[in-house]
């Protein structure tokens, strides 16, 4: 298909690496944040690294939802799916990961109804057709994912279906993006803006980079010649000393974003604080149920305890989410944690920084 | 979880539609994108299609990486 043949074109990527060299030729070191656990994955299959000068630097962000779910979240998760008479269903993603005592996964195989879907209407569907259970589906997902879920809330609500509720696990990144610069522990000259995100919140949201921190954003998309052209961009910006918000994924994303599907996530979540693995608690950075909406909220619904969680042993996820650490210089990375036994989330899911390493290491 | 892909909208019936996912067929959702009709390339996320991919952007970005590959071959 030649909308993805053609973002892949070898002389392309080519003509822009070497673009991307004569810009940055001289121009001191630089680093760039991709915020997007897609683009990290990209960035590392296509081998888009080895393109790139001594003098240009990539740093994987905080942007894969599975990585960033706290281990409370985890915990609550696992903690539904022992309940009798509860089916959870989730993405295929979240099933390894490990919470304090142990993952989805680990409690299917005790005996609990754990389902994996490709998207929510397929666990409202099984709402429908097992009306003698509670399906939860476990909301975890940034802005991308948050409007698909919020309207099968919003469906279920309308067809009075009373077996369906969602644990929203939900948050927004700009508010991550602007936590990892407050904190001030990785020297940024740039970032590159969610593909997919911004499709929905529109490539303005992040005008707050130039606006507020001085920063470049180029807004990709997810082929090679697509990243490669963010990375060009931001090489610009940074040699000629203005920074703004450029748009390299116009094909799907306008400046103001997708409004229907902001309209249908703002009439079923109100923004709360949330916790993040690595951030702690990030204001104003969750989604969860309006108060008209609090019957398809599986937390209150079943009424889950606050739990205690531990963080996995040795395990240093939070600071690759920070940007702050390469996932090889973790010591578990490659010994005790690989993608067949992960320790953590960011080894576990394919969007993850460790897992994408990883893939790059076996690629050699 | 993230990963989308462009894909072709191949039938639709009110506010659902039929892709063609590598020669398998899927439903999906089209309520955030109404203004989909058959024969567009969708981009679909978790079952919902989240955007059309609006194709004189396409060509405009694949004009600019061609006038590059150019440049760079002369």
């Amino acid at each position: 298909m030649r909308y993805l043949s053609d973002f892949r074109d070898a002389a392309a990527c080519a003509a822009l690496a070497e673009r991307i060299r004569r810009l940055a030729h001289g121009a001191g070191e630089m680093q760039f944040m991709e915020f997007c656990g897609g683009h990290t994955h990209a960035i590392a299959r296509h081998g888009l690294r080895s393109l790139l000068p001594e003098n240009v630097r990539l740093v994987s962000g905080p942007g894969c939802p599975v990585c960033v779910s706290s281990q409370g979240d985890v915990d609550r998760a696992v903690a539904l799916a022992g309940r009798d008479g509860v089916t959870v269903v989730t993405f295929g993603d979240m099933m390894q990961v490990p919470g304090s005592e142990g993952s989805l996964q680990e409690a299917r195989a005790l005996g609990a109804d754990v389902r994996v879907v490709y998207s929510p209407a397929d666990a409202l569907r099984l709402a429908v057709d097992c009306p003698g259970r509670q399906v939860v589906f476990l909301g975890v997902g940034f802005e991308t994912t948050a409007p698909a879920v919020a309207a099968t809330v919003l469906q279920a609500q309308r067809q009075g279906i009373t077996n369906y509720s969602v644990l929203s696990l939900h948050k927004l990144t700009p508010p991550a993006m602007r936590a990892v610069l407050d904190a001030g522990e990785v020297r940024l000259d740039g970032v590159i803006g969610p593909g997919h995100v911004s499709t929905v919140i529109g490539a303005g949201a992040w005008r707050f980079l130039p606006e507020e921190h001085g920063l470049g954003c180029a807004v990709a998309g997810f082929e090679p010649a697509d990243l490669l052209l963010a990375v060009a961009e931001l090489v610009r910006m940074v040699v000629e000393g203005r920074p703004e918000v450029a748009n390299c994924y116009r094909r799907s994303v306008s400046d103001g974003g997708n409004s229907r599907a902001l309209a249908v996530m703002e009439q079923a979540f109100q923004v709360v604080d949330a916790d993040w693995r690595g951030l702690g608690v990030v204001p104003a950075s969750g989604l969860h149920f309006r108060p008209e909406l609090a019957d398809l909220d599986a937390g209150a619904r079943l009424a889950l305890p606050k739990l205690e969680s531990r963080e996995p042993a040795g395990c240093r996820c939070g600071e690759v989410l920070r940007g702050v650490l390469e996932p090889s210089q973790c010591p578990l990375f490659g010994s005790a944690c690989t993608p067949e036994s992960p320790v953590g989330p960011c080894m576990v899911s394919t969007e993850g920084a460790c897992s994408a390493h990883y893939l790059l290491r076996e690629a050699g | 979880m993230c990963l989308a892909v462009p894909v072709l909208l191949k039938q639709k019936r009110d506010d659902s539609g039929t892709i063609d996912l590598g020669g398998v067929e899927r439903e999906v959702s089209l309520l955030l994108t109404p203004e989909a009709q058959e024969g567009d390339y969708v981009i679909v996320h978790a079952g919902f299609a989240i955007s059309v991919l609006d194709r004189e952007e396409a060509e405009a970005t694949l004009s600019l990486f061609r006038e590059l590959a150019d440049s760079q071959g002369q």
